[in-house]
């Protein structure tokens, strides 16, 4: 018993570790921001891009999303970080880290919006066109506020994934949360910095996997 | 290599990404990796799903303390990410003299993600169906796993097949991680070529392969969310 | 005097600090349709689903030919195939078809070999005039049928007696008498039923007792011309109005 403590809790060593943590939280807070905002955003243009009535946007939007929902982002990562390369395109890890992510999100985004736009009946898109507005107008106006509600759980869990995902940013040596806590790992032989980082991931995390849970309870009824 | 500067943009492309000496040379270490893949994504799957039901089955039954056990593994396995969990147990246990191999770890990590999701899922489900549906069935004398298995799973399942189709799509995606710690699928037969050609192709004949093996899944559950589409009765 | 089918003695029921039944003693003698009216809220769907242990009692007896279906050591599934229960929402299942809705319970409780089951659900259907549409969904025929169906899957169990929670009330009126015309035959072939319902024609003509219930209690019973045509208490007499408009 003492022995796993003191190899998945001690205290010692996760006190020596908890700078160098709180430094790679900050990346991972970083790579979130901007990861879950051009996520939103990109994910938007997939979505309507998908809902497109010419078939030459909807179809490539399509295969788009579905190329990028049937590739590991670990995969597409290090073919960004170490592929590119190849080709004379040498990126940060930072920039290959969002660039990867950016797509493999914008897809994911994009299907919870789409389905979220799904969800709203015609009646509200000829309600809306027969007062004047335009097309533009109807879908700012009328169409998203109410598909946005509606798949308002989808967008938060894809978020939840989104903060686990920065996690593999560590393999290509970017100094975030989970780096940080492998690097204190290997250092000191001891395991309570990876359980260090765990907490922190829970810490964040758990309330809002909660909301998530919460929320697809009250959408059932 | 001066030859490189003849050649035109495409040809210098095709000669990074798509060399056919490399492609040629290392096709079948990936196609290795593509059966390590393939056998880990099949076990995650079947594994995940079966505990994740069994879990939720248990959870309708209604004992307290067990429920709050099955939130809290629900709960902390969906807020933790995979990576953490491999690297904890790849690299912690041994110190406590619980070794296990790669495949192991990533097959035990991911089934028991899949399971947390599942159960969730399967969770939902069985609560989407109506209370009436339960009464009807109890009134004609169907015990609680009667009506559980013949009357209200057949429905729930309906109703789940497409958000579980995409997790389970998603977490096993993840054997990508088992690069990490050694673990001989695709990606990390590709890395492996791709340092050992200076070459970029292998990674491309990794991203098809997972493209070969996933896609069809995703073109699926595609399919099956405009079949099953969540219907409010 | 013989036993009677269904006795209910001194049942209360409470949800929390809310009771909602107050004492209900209640004999319905074998071969007799009692019809229960009442306000929203005066507890008679609830007395119906005690009766079916859909709702637990907080405490009191419910008697079948004479055994507390509430007491220990009481196989409940088998006492409730002696009790059938038909729905104001149906509750069919969607997943079934119609014979398979019948015969499920057969198959699963009474574990008849499927040949036999369908069978006997094939008679059942025949009973509610519904045997050629065996093979469709309940989503492919009207409410009145599927109402018809959910009273077919509960005779196929030959049931002891029959309690109808508000059976027409979902359907459009046009539908209503096809269901009545069933149950006006169940009647007459001898079942013993509990009706709550707001179709005062049929209870006059069909019913051989009518209760009225008002906050958890019964509050008048008698034969339905005495009821309808004589109410004895305010309370039924102001609710008679009200139902008349």
């Amino acid at each position: 018993m003492n022995q796993i403590l003191d190899q998945f809790l001690n205290f010692q060593v996760m006190g020596a570790a908890f700078p160098t943590l709180m430094a790679g939280l900050l990346t991972t807070a970083e790579i979130c921001v901007v990861v879950i905002l051009l996520g939103l955003a990109g994910g938007l243009g997939v979505a309507l891009g998908s809902l497109h009535s010419s078939r030459w946007v909807r179809w490539p939007s399509i295969v788009l999303v579905d190329f990028f929902r049937a590739i590991p982002p670990l995969v597409l990562l290090i073919f960004v970080y170490s592929g590119l390369p190849f080709a004379g395109i040498r990126l940060s890890p930072f920039a290959a880290v969002v660039i990867a992510f950016l797509l493999n999100n914008s897809a994911y985004y994009g299907e919870v919006y789409r389905a979220g736009i799904l969800s709203i009946g015609k009646g509200q898109f000829e309600a809306a066109r027969s007062t004047g507005l335009t097309r533009a107008q109807t879908m700012l106006y009328v169409v998203l506020p109410q598909a946005v509600r509606n798949v308002l759980p989808d967008l938060l869990s894809n978020t939840v994934e989104v903060v686990k995902l920065t996690s593999l940013a560590s393999v290509v040596s970017l100094g975030e949360l989970l780096y940080a806590a492998d690097m204190a790992r290997s250092v000191t032989y001891n395991a309570s910095p990876v359980v260090m980082a765990a907490a922190v991931y829970l810490v964040i995390l758990w309330p809002l996997v909660r909301l998530v849970s919460r929320f697809e309870r009250r959408l059932s009824l | 290599m001066c030859g490189a500067k003849r050649m035109s943009p495409l040809e210098r492309f095709l000669d990074t990404f798509l060399n056919p000496r490399v492609i040629g040379k290392y096709w079948p270490d990936i196609l290795d990796g593509l059966i390590v893949t393939l056998e880990l994504a099949i076990a995650v799957v079947v594994t995940g799903i079966l505990v994740g039901l069994a879990l939720a089955c248990l959870r309708a039954v209604g004992i307290r303390a067990a429920n709050i056990a099955i939130v809290c593994f629900a709960d902390i396995l969906r807020s933790l990410p995979p990576l953490v969990l491999i690297l904890l147990i790849y690299f912690g246990f041994p110190n406590i003299g619980i070794v296990l191999s790669g495949p192991m770890v990533v097959y035990v990590v991911l089934s028991l993600v899949l399971a947390a999701f599942a159960e969730e899922i399967f969770w939902a489900g069985i609560t989407s169906v109506d209370k009436g549906q339960w009464e009807a069935a109890r009134s004609t004398g169907l015990g609680f796993a009667q009506t559980l298995g013949y009357v209200v799973l057949p429905q729930a399942v309906r109703l789940t097949l497409p958000p579980l189709a995409n997790r389970a799509i998603a977490i096993t995606k993840m054997t990508a991680l088992g690069t990490v710690i050694g673990v001989p699928e695709i990606l990390y037969q590709a890395t492996t070529a791709q340092s050992f050609s200076g070459n970029a192709s292998p990674l491309t004949l990794g991203a098809l392969a997972y493209l070969a093996l996933f896609l069809p899944f995703v073109v699926l559950a595609r399919w099956l969310e405009t079949r099953f589409a969540w219907r409010k009765a | 005097m013989k036993r009677p089918m269904l006795e209910i003695a001194g049942l209360f029921k409470a949800f929390g600090e809310n009771a909602i039944l107050n004492g209900i003693n209640l004999k319905v003698p074998t071969g007799e349709l009692v019809f229960v009216i009442g306000p929203s809220g005066s507890g008679k769907s609830t007395m119906l689903r005690c009766c079916n242990r859909l709702e637990e009692p907080t405490s009191g007896a419910i008697l079948i030919e004479g055994t507390d279906i509430c007491g220990l050591g009481v196989d409940i599934n088998a006492m409730r195939r002696k009790v059938g229960m038909v729905f104001q929402s149906f509750n069919l299942y969607p997943h079934l078809n119609v014979r398979s809705n019948v015969s499920l319970a057969l198959r699963k409780v009474l574990k008849l070999p499927r040949a036999e089951a369908d069978e006997r659900s094939m008679a059942a259907l025949d009973l509610v005039g519904l045997a050629q549409r065996a093979d469709f969904f309940p989503s492919q025929i009207s409410g009145g049928q599927q109402q018809r169906v959910a009273i077919a899957r509960a005779l196929a169990l030959e049931p002891k007696v029959m309690l109808f929670d508000e059976p027409t009330s979902a359907l459009d009126p046009e539908l209503v008498g096809s269901v009545l015309a069933v149950m006006r035959d169940l009647k007459a072939s001898g079942m013993t039923m509990l009706v709550v319902s707001h179709e005062m024609g049929f209870a006059r003509e069909a019913a051989d007792r009518v209760i009225f219930m008002d906050g958890g209690v019964i509050v008048e019973e008698g034969a339905p011309e005495a009821v309808f045509g004589a109410p004895k208490h305010e309370r039924t007499q102001a609710f008679l109005s009200r139902v008349r408009g």
